[in-house]
């Protein structure tokens, strides 16, 4: 009997038993079982979140390898880690600590400003971050097997974690109203291949999982991502920059699951501290935003 | 006859594709309420702990024991199948559990992520081999009394278990093609 790892189907199907769920940013051991303990499917483990990596500035790198493995060893959940756009060696090294998922993420520095990884030449499954159809469908093409919308990390603003789900969603219901000649003219404009394009189409949705990110704060923010259409949520700076980081994780993880019922989102929205303080996005320079890195 | 699809987290959609593709009603249950209206209970994978805490936090645990008790089939597929098991090994302390199968689980099993893997399993029932997903794993051990392996890895280590209308499987059929497995659950 012939045992094939790393397929395809195991690492896209990973992402599919995390939907539902909330992905948390963790900084070290403490944070990671509070997550797990709260009900998080996943622990993003990094050195800074990403309100921190806005505020001090300087260039945001892979996070040391052994916080990761700590962390790791912490947890019976599955654990990510962030490498730089473009860095396949930062990507190999996260591979050879043994962890679950690598996100080629936007809110680190960029290493690379034309490519990004080949996702297709490791054995650990990729997460992606993306604005609209294009980048998500470019990202599949290059191997990732999860997306998620970007969003603009470490702002506790939801505004465009809301915009880029909306375009991601608006642009595949446009395709499903296409015929065959005009699906052409759409890759072309896509920038994406054909056949990928034609398959979005029949199908209707992304071929792989694509969670929300950047700027849920809320419990009512998660169970809007999910209204919107999302598989799940990722939640970085939103838990650990708030008052009560256990309580607030606990509500999202059941706004996040419980996202049509206003009665249960009411309720466990209840008395949790204060969130995190925040920064208007449309206060914020141009240059400061980390979507608009990845193309 | 409803078949109820345990959606507080993980794959839920999955099973709900597949049976709607074989023409069955489903239900998706998060709450004590839903469960009341269906038939057949299956508990998708996912993340065992995040399914472990909903069920507590929204009173889930002794409505389904007391359902599955009374006879209505259940069947856990990975997460699912940690669910149903009388104890939960290299899981978290005090990890939730429906303790309802004869049988022992071992969370992850195989490793990471990396050790994910698909593979040919003979099912006992099945006219051939079943193509099966596995992904970050439990194995099923020390199965007793009325619980009896129905498929075992090469090396013996046990993957599929029947305990009268109760079903576990460690891999996971929702993730391919072929509904023999979910035929054999509305089998019970």
């Amino acid at each position: 009997m012939a045992i094939e790892k790393s397929t395809w189907t195991t690492k896209a199907g990973l992402a599919q038993m995390l939907k539902g769920g909330v992905i948390m940013d963790v900084i070290d051991v403490e944070q990671a079982k509070i997550a797990e303990d709260a009900g998080a499917v996943a622990v993003m483990a990094l050195e800074r979140v990403p309100a921190d990596i806005r505020k001090q500035g300087g260039v945001a790198r892979m996070s040391d390898p052994e916080l990761i493995i700590r962390i790791k060893e912490s947890v019976t959940i599955p654990v990510m880690a962030k490498a730089r756009i473009g860095h396949f060696v930062e990507a190999q090294v996260l591979e050879a600590l043994g962890i679950d998922y690598i996100d080629e993420s936007e809110v680190l520095t960029p290493a690379d400003n034309e490519f990004h990884i080949d996702k297709h030449r490791f054995k650990i499954p990729f997460v992606n971050g993306c604005k609209n159809l294009g980048e998500a469908l470019r990202r599949i093409t290059e191997g990732a097997a999860m997306l998620r919308t970007k969003g603009e990390a470490g702002t506790g603003d939801v505004v465009e974690a809301v915009r880029h789900a909306r375009t991601v969603f608006g642009e595949i219901r446009r395709l499903q109203s296409m015929s065959e000649d005009e699906l052409y003219s759409a890759a072309k404009n896509l920038q994406a291949p054909y056949e990928l394009v034609k398959q979005v189409a029949q199908a209707g949705r992304l071929p792989v999982v694509n969670f929300a990110a950047g700027g849920i704060a809320t419990p009512a923010d998660a169970a809007l991502m999910m209204q919107i259409g999302v598989d799940g949520v990722f939640v970085g700076s939103g838990i650990f920059k708030s008052g009560n980081p256990s309580v607030r994780a606990k509500a999202i993880v059941q706004a996040t699951t419980h996202y049509q019922d206003a009665h249960i989102i009411a309720e466990v929205s209840k008395n949790l501290g204060e969130a995190m303080v925040g920064i208007n996005i449309s206060s914020l320079p141009q240059e400061q935003l980390l979507a608009s890195r990845g193309w | 006859m409803i078949v109820g699809i345990l959606a507080l987290q993980g794959a839920f959609r999955e099973h709900e594709e597949m049976l709607t593709r074989m023409g069955i009603p489903c239900l998706q249950v998060r709450l004590p309420r839903d469960l009341a209206k269906v038939d057949r209970l299956i508990m998708p994978g996912g993340e065992s702990t995040t399914i472990g805490k909903l069920l507590v936090m929204y009173d889930l645990i002794e409505p389904i024991r007391q359902r599955v008790l009374a006879g209505m089939p259940i069947w856990g597929t990975c997460a699912g199948a940690i669910l149903l098991s009388r104890k939960i090994i290299d899981g978290k302390a005090d990890q939730p559990s429906l303790h309802l199968m004869d049988i022992e689980s071992r969370r992850n099993a195989f490793g990471s992520q990396l050790d994910s893997f698909e593979a040919d399993v003979t099912v006992a029932g099945l006219d051939a081999p079943f193509h099966t997903v596995f992904i970050r794993a439990p194995i099923l051990e020390n199965p007793q009394g009325a619980c009896h392996t129905i498929a075992t890895l090469p090396d013996g280590r046990v993957v599929a278990a029947l305990q009268g209308h109760m079903l576990a499987t460690s891999f996971h059929p929702e993730l391919t093609l072929d509904d023999r497995i979910h035929r054999l659950f509305l089998s019970l």
